[in-house]
């Protein structure tokens, strides 16, 4: 089962390694990682996807709490929370393949940020299931390039994650 | 005051109660040891290997509580400490490890004796730092010496670039600092100890099961305390031997690999296990599956990590255990009108106890022609002072030494359980002898692991360490001897060592005294004659060769499925 996990930490040098260690030493799964700074002076946040049933799960949040530069651990599990990702496709699209090209960017509220007579580069946003969905539907029309960003989440709600 | 930053780093060990550690120059370092040559407040000793130097620190500390420092110089010097660190790591001892770095801009340039200790050492240290500028060194110090000692304790490594030794700057010591990641619970919560009390008056077969926490935590007397107030047997895992005397009639002494028959199947068929600064380990549980079927467990400990990992627990309690049990006291003391009830109703579970045993005790076939390891061990501990130290290396004989020692006091076994490090012995055994020069210390250790550190033999002699060095030689690399006899066919393997030593010659070489026994008459007399030595003494005994420690739970099976005969 997969796990949005995000980490608030310590922007101190070599804190990613630490958690990167953590993960690959125990043998847990990182499906995707990203980081990048928050509001707060000297912190920063990763938003980590795993995978692995309730007691691996467990290990992972309690092993990621033990860890002297980070402050605390979201587990977004739960569905209390709105998980985004981006990502930056290149599709090859000649002849009848660029209508159809434009349908799906359109259908899906992404952007085209790049366009030759040969291919197409598309901006969507979106949770992670439309990302697939999207990924899915150009795939016949051949992909030749796929960046995505991973999973970033925040909690619904008025509160920030300190209160 | 102005200083650089290498006085800096001393002032700051100074500030942090460190009055003694181990520790070998080098390049990148030789500027603290400029430094450390007129600085009185500090003894420093010299090994001749820093593997050993780090051992030393680690021995220092598990003998006081205090947190054991080691200093080593960049590259070759940083590496070889990290055995050391991962064995300290395993055990959690409080530990810093300060280690030179090349100067800054040269950092990842591939310089003369640079390596990225810290990327090396992460999985094995509980923290690390790299000092980028003089201002950082005061409260990195403190936040090393605090991290080292809280919560569950470990080691730290603090890297010190040689340009930043060399730098000035204004020495200011931290009055108290804040880690905002870094909150240990130290303290059990009260509702979670009623529950744990009614559960255990509750019980019928119940047993502790004490862990190394433990002694780390300093909890052996309230540990005692408890344990005779309610009447409930204790076991206790290799690295918490002491934490509970084992003479006491309630104690059923190690459990696990090689534990007692009678502690293995107390553990197995209790209905109750109260575990207390123990993490369930693999030497203990034996096969997971079918571990302890009947018990609930009760898990007292100060790392949340620990709690649930490989077993299912009915009732955790996170927090210091010597905090823990003392809540556990008072709320027994509550209950004081539920005791005899209670403690009449365990008699049925005291005679299944004491039926295992005499059923099978911890024993060994005697002989008048061939020294038994056995035989040593108790001769040991009846000719040596009541408060004396033992260190063990790794192998059989330390399994002998935990299975016939009888420990009664805590921080008087320095052995090497998480990660079973040969070559521990001699090293851990210099470093208590530092801490404690009128002590007498005894190390125990078989051929094969007094070797990987026997260069320390210069260290004692010079800094009159006088040490007891005990050598069981069966030739072999007995415990690995011992698993190719029973699963391999005696097929041994690279693991006979027969060339002979003379070990008396060798002490000699190094300025120091040796002794030889071959037969058993003359056991006690070379322990005698060892011990009445003033300085460090080698003392090595023949013994039989293909002895086997048993009970022993092979790999793979239940806990209650032991080898007893073989």
């Amino acid at each position: 089962m997969q796990h949005t996990i995000s980490v608030i930490v310590e922007n101190d040098f070599g804190v990613l390694s630490r958690v990167a260690t953590l993960f690959s030493g125990r043998g847990f799964n990182i499906d995707s990682l990203s980081v990048a700074p928050t509001n707060e002076e000297g912190l920063s946040r990763m938003t980590i996807v795993t995978r692995g049933d309730d007691q691996i799960l467990e290990q992972i949040n309690k092993q990621l709490n033990k860890l002297i530069d980070i402050l605390k651990v979201l587990d977004f599990t739960d569905g209390s929370a709105i998980e985004r990702e981006l990502a930056l496709i290149k599709v090859s699209a000649e002849d009848e393949a660029r209508a159809e090209v434009l349908r799906v960017v359109d259908i899906f509220r992404a952007k085209i940020i790049d366009v030759t007579p040969k291919s197409y580069t598309i901006e969507a946003t979106g949770n992670p299931s439309k990302i697939d969905a999207i990924l899915e539907l150009l795939r016949p029309l051949g992909l030749k390039e796929v960046v995505r960003t991973g999973s970033v989440a925040i909690g619904r709600g008025a509160k920030g994650w300190n209160g | 005051m102005k200083m650089n930053g290498a006085r800096m780093m001393l002032e700051c060990l100074k500030k942090e109660g460190v009055d003694t550690i181990f520790g070998y120059p080098g390049g990148t370092v030789i500027n603290l040891y400029d430094e450390l040559f007129n600085f009185k407040e500090i003894h420093h000793i010299l090994p001749r290997h820093e593997q050993a130097g780090t051992h030393a620190a680690d021995g220092y500390a598990r003998v006081t509580g205090k947190v054991g420092v080691a200093i080593a110089t960049s590259g070759p010097g940083a590496t070889n400490t990290v055995t050391a660190i991962a064995t300290a790591y395993m055990d959690s001892i409080p530990m810093v490890i300060i280690t030179g770095q090349v100067p800054t801009p040269l950092i990842g340039n591939d310089a003369f004796q640079e390596v990225d200790i810290i990327g090396i050492t992460r999985p094995c240290t509980k923290h690390s730092f790299l000092i980028r500028n003089v201002k950082d060194i005061a409260l990195t110090m403190k936040k090393a010496f605090y991290i080292a000692r809280s919560g569950r304790p470990g080691p730290v490594l603090v890297d010190f670039p040689k340009d930043v030794q060399m730098s000035l700057g204004e020495f200011h010591y931290p009055e108290s600092i804040d880690i905002r990641g870094y909150k240990p619970n130290l303290s059990g919560h009260p509702r979670q100890v009623e529950k744990a009390i009614a559960m255990i008056l509750d019980s019928r077969r119940p047993v502790m099961y004490v862990g190394g926490g433990a002694v780390l935590s300093d909890a052996a007397e309230p540990l005692t305390r408890l344990a005779r107030m309610l009447s409930v047997p204790v076991t206790t895992t290799l690295m918490a031997l002491g934490s509970f005397p084992e003479t006491d009639n309630l104690s059923l002494g190690m459990l696990g690999m090689h534990g007692s028959y009678y502690a293995n199947m107390a553990m197995s068929n209790s209905d109750l296990i109260i575990a207390i600064g123990a993490r369930f380990d693999d030497r203990v549980t034996g096969k997971l599956a079918t571990f302890a079927p009947h018990a609930k467990i009760i898990h007292i400990d100060v790392d949340p990590t620990s709690i649930k990992k490989n077993v299912r627990v009915d009732l955790p309690i996170v927090g210091d255990v010597k905090d823990v049990l003392l809540k556990m006291i008072s709320q027994t003391e509550k209950n004081a009108e539920k005791l005899p009830e209670f403690i009449s109703n365990l008699t049925p579970w005291q005679a299944d106890i004491d039926g295992w045993k005499v059923k099978h005790p911890l024993d060994y076939k005697q002989s008048s022609t061939v020294i038994k390891p056995q035989f040593v061990i108790q001769k040991l501990r009846e000719l040596s002072d009541a408060d004396a130290i033992i260190s063990t290396d790794v192998g059989q004989h330390q399994m002998w030494t935990a299975q016939f020692f009888k420990f009664t006091t805590p921080r008087t076994l320095l052995t090497s359980g998480g990660l079973g490090t040969m070559g521990f012995g001699l090293p851990a055994a210099m470093g208590a002898q530092a801490a404690f020069p009128d002590r007498q210390v005894i190390t125990v250790c078989g051929d094969g692991g007094v070797q990987m550190n026997i260069q320390e033999m210069a260290t004692l002699v010079q800094n009159r360490l006088p040490v007891k060095i005990v050598i069981l030689n069966n030739n072999f690399l007995g415990m690995v001897r011992q698993w190719q006899e029973l699963f391999f066919d005696k097929r041994y393997s690279s693991t006979c060592m027969e060339l002979p030593i003379d070990y008396i010659k060798l002490a000699d070489a190094y300025g120091a005294k040796g002794f030889l026994a071959s037969k058993p008459d003359e056991v006690e007399s070379v322990i005698r004659a060892g011990f009445k030595e003033e300085g460090p003494v080698i003392m090595e005994f023949k013994i039989a060769r293909e002895e086997k420690v048993l009970p022993m739970v092979p790999a793979g099976a239940s806990l209650n499925e032991m080898v007893l005969n073989a």
